[in-house]
């Protein structure tokens, strides 16, 4: 571990809305790969962390969530979301919602401590290696808010790398937006699907079965563009393969009939 | 060009864009070329960052100085014998122009690429005064022919393939051969140039536009590849500058860092093949030059952004980089943002131009990538000035009723957690068990704007947190 953190640092695990209502298992990968890197892991109640509000010029409400998440992971010595999206919005954006400097402050300080899951745990944990196996080829979408945002580029490929059996292989393009933009997907739904189905050709060409980002509004936006197409694609968040957690069946897969 | 921004129907622009076979052709060319040429460029000069920072300040230093730099730009203009005139608004600018050319007596106007001459509807006036305007950039002249707007602020015609020049030229082009063989882009480039040689010659007023005005010397510099600009300023016997407020810089030597970082942004070239300086009009010992030198500063809504939200947004240079890396642009072109300015910068720019109420479909549609921010040589911060539009619209009740209604609902439950989690989790078993073992939704109510274009992979079934509580009670116990 890093220096200057505490022995075992209390992270708040912000889900993000969608993990909590779609795919809890992305919530528990991130939950194992913060616990096997000596952290204690808490998960305050939570709904959202306000974007779709502040990107569609609704501030107030924005500023109300934020609040509410601020009470919510008091105590916290991090909050991590599986997210480049809502941790940007986090990281980046809390502070801009308010004018008032003690709010300001607050939302300054609290920014400061939120990251992107996996570039938590590299950059600040210093986490090098994981301890999982995945057979095969995969290949990495990076998502735009991560990328951009929050500079989450090598640090999942870094610790890809550690994982046993799996190759990663990059596709053409792939620092280029798969057309989710959170709303923008139902807004402009014609030209949302216009690029992701460029996006879906650079992933088939990748010549990889498996398809891996880390934030699952892209991945959902990526999978349903490829089942609908007719491909065979397994679609899943980086996390669940880092944290050796594949059981699940895939992002919109057929799933074993339950008994 | 038009002065009638179909901005407002920029869905249906886009319905048709996506379904031009032709233009989609013509747009994978903007996808490739530019964003690996600019890449390159970028490569070979290290401190090219740190120019953009510089780029930056200088921009946000005139504009806290724009009076100043204005006052000392213009009587250097007065000094070097020019004449100089600012208008407020189009109307303004257009009149002082056609005056100018009637004075003039003049027949033909040629003109250099100037993007606020778009803005202003500069050619629509000069006709309708009874005077023939020519566009002399080649993308320009094609567009002109055809009666289009320009699709890209650095490359007008770049929705058109080499296939549909042709055929405007054949259809234009009357008096050449009609067996002549203008198959490769070298062809169309020498019949272009050959017809417009005759124009430059015959032309009365040269009107061009300004990359930058330089306050200290009173000089307005252009750039251009083709060096149609020169022609067009030095053969007649009048030459019109039309520059908005906001090209002023304070020296040449500002003016040498913005092409510092202008070029590679745009073309990714380290400079363009030429960059030309005008100052007054011609001396006695000049070999050659304009008998008279004339300057029209636009402002037209600029000067109301100064000191406001969208103040950075006057940093812009006209690189077009970030049209080049956007992709909704890629996906419709920039005809389909329905005015003078696409891509992202048009998404903030035509707002503010022409109105939210009309320009608002633009800065909505943006996924936010931010790639457009990332390679501003200017470091505009375009997806947050996006996001100050969609600000004004919802203030405004401007936002689509059934979006806000939408937002609405959901806002109500998420600022409820003890509500929300309960519901949440029922709604998501009960979507589960519709889903089924197929795990995903093809068809699903109130989900269309989604299921449409790509199936909703369905959830998993009990949500995160409910699971999260139950496996912590687990463990307790």
């Amino acid at each position: 571990m890093a220096d200057g953190l505490p022995a075992r640092p209390r992270v708040g695990l912000f889900a993000t809305c969608l993990v909590d209502l779609f795919r809890p298992v992305i919530g528990f990968a991130s939950a194992k790969l913060l616990e096997d890197a000596g952290c204690e892991v808490v998960v305050p109640p939570q709904t959202c962390c306000g974007q779709p509000a502040f990107n569609s010029g609704d501030r107030n409400t924005a500023r109300d969530l934020a609040l509410q998440v601020m009470d919510a992971f008091q105590g916290c010595d991090y909050i991590v979301a599986p997210s480049g999206s809502c941790g940007g919005m986090i990281a980046k954006h809390y502070p801009e919602l308010f004018d008032e400097p003690q709010l300001a402050n607050r939302a300054r300080d609290f920014a400061s401590r939120t990251h992107e899951l996996i570039s938590f745990l590299t950059d600040v944990l210093g986490v090098t290696a994981v301890d999982a196996q995945f057979d095969g080829r995969v290949t990495y979408h990076d998502s735009c808010s991560g990328l951009r945002e929050l500079g989450v580029q090598k640090q999942p490929r870094r610790l890809l790398a550690s994982v046993r059996g799996l190759e990663l292989v990059e596709m053409a393009e792939s620092d280029v937006c798969c057309g989710f933009g959170g709303t923008f997907a139902v807004k402009y739904g014609e030209i949302s699907d216009a690029i992701v189905t460029k996006k879906t050709a650079h992933v088939e060409a990748a010549g990889a079965p498996v398809l891996l980002a880390g934030d699952l509004g892209c991945l959902m936006n990526m999978a349903g563009k490829l089942s609908r197409q007719g491909s065979r694609m397994d679609v899943r968040h980086v996390a669940e393969v880092l944290a050796g957690l594949t059981d699940e069946p895939p992002i919109g897969a057929t799933r074993e009939k339950r008994s | 060009m038009s002065l009638h921004p179909t901005t407002p129907e920029f869905k249906q622009n886009a319905h048709v864009a996506l379904h031009d076979a032709e233009l989609q052709k013509a747009l994978g060319h903007v996808q490739g070329g530019f964003i690996y040429k600019r890449q390159s460029a970028v490569d070979r000069l290290p401190e090219f960052e740190v120019l953009r920072d510089s780029a930056r300040d200088l921009k946000d230093h005139v504009l806290a100085h724009l009076d100043l730099y204005l006052e000392m730009y213009e009587a250097r203009v007065r000094a070097s014998g020019g004449h100089i005139h600012f208008a407020r608004n189009a109307n303004e600018a257009n009149k002082i122009i056609v005056d100018i050319c009637k004075a003039h007596d003049a027949k033909t106007v040629t003109k250099g690429k100037s993007m606020v001459s778009e803005e202003i509807g500069l050619n629509d006036a000069i006709e309708a005064a009874g005077m023939k305007a020519v566009e002399t950039d080649l993308g320009e002249y094609i567009i002109q022919l055809r009666h289009e707007t320009p699709s890209h602020i650095i490359a007008p015609a770049v929705h058109l393939t080499k296939e549909q020049v042709e055929r405007e030229f054949r259809r234009e082009h009357t008096h050449l051969p009609k067996d002549r063989d203008l198959s490769q882009p070298v062809q169309l480039l020498t019949e272009a140039r050959g017809v417009l040689r005759e124009k430059f010659l015959a032309a009365d007023v040269g009107i061009t536009g300004a990359n930058f005005l330089i306050a200290e010397t009173g000089t307005s510099i252009i750039v251009t590849n083709e060096g149609n600009g020169d022609l067009t300023q030095s053969l007649p016997k009048v030459h019109v500058v039309i520059a908005s407020i906001e090209k002023i810089v304070p020296t040449l030597e500002d003016a040498s860092l913005l092409m510092r970082v202008l070029a590679r942004s745009a073309t990714g070239q380290d400079m363009s093949v030429y960059t030309t300086l005008s100052t007054g009009p011609r001396r006695a010992e000049d070999p050659d030059g304009p008998a008279h030198y004339h300057v029209v500063l636009v402002d037209n809504g600029r000067s109301s952004m100064l000191g406001g939200e969208f103040e950075d947004m006057l940093r812009c240079i006209r690189c077009g980089a970030c049209m080049n890396h956007c992709p909704v642009y890629h996906a419709v072109g920039g005809h389909a943002y329905g005015w003078v300015y696409p891509g992202p910068m048009g998404a903030v720019l035509t707002p503010s131009l022409i109105g939210v109420d009309k320009g608002g479909h633009l800065p909505n549609a943006s996924t936010f990538c931010g790639r457009c921010e990332s390679v501003c040589p200017v470091k505009i911060p375009l997806p947050k000035l996006m996001r100050h539009w969609r600000e004004r619209e919802f203030e405004r009740h401007l936002t689509p009723a059934v979006q806000r209604f939408g937002l609405g609902v959901w806002a109500y439950f998420a600022r409820r957690p003890a509500l929300y989690r309960p519901l949440t989790s029922l709604a998501m078993k009960a979507l589960s068990l519709l889903a089924g073992e197929k795990g995903r939704f093809a068809k699903l109510p109130l989900a269309s704007g989604w299921t449409q274009y790509r199936d909703l992979p369905a959830p998993s079934g009990q949500t995160f947190q409910s699971q999260w509580r139950a496996r912590q009670k687990e463990r307790s116990r």
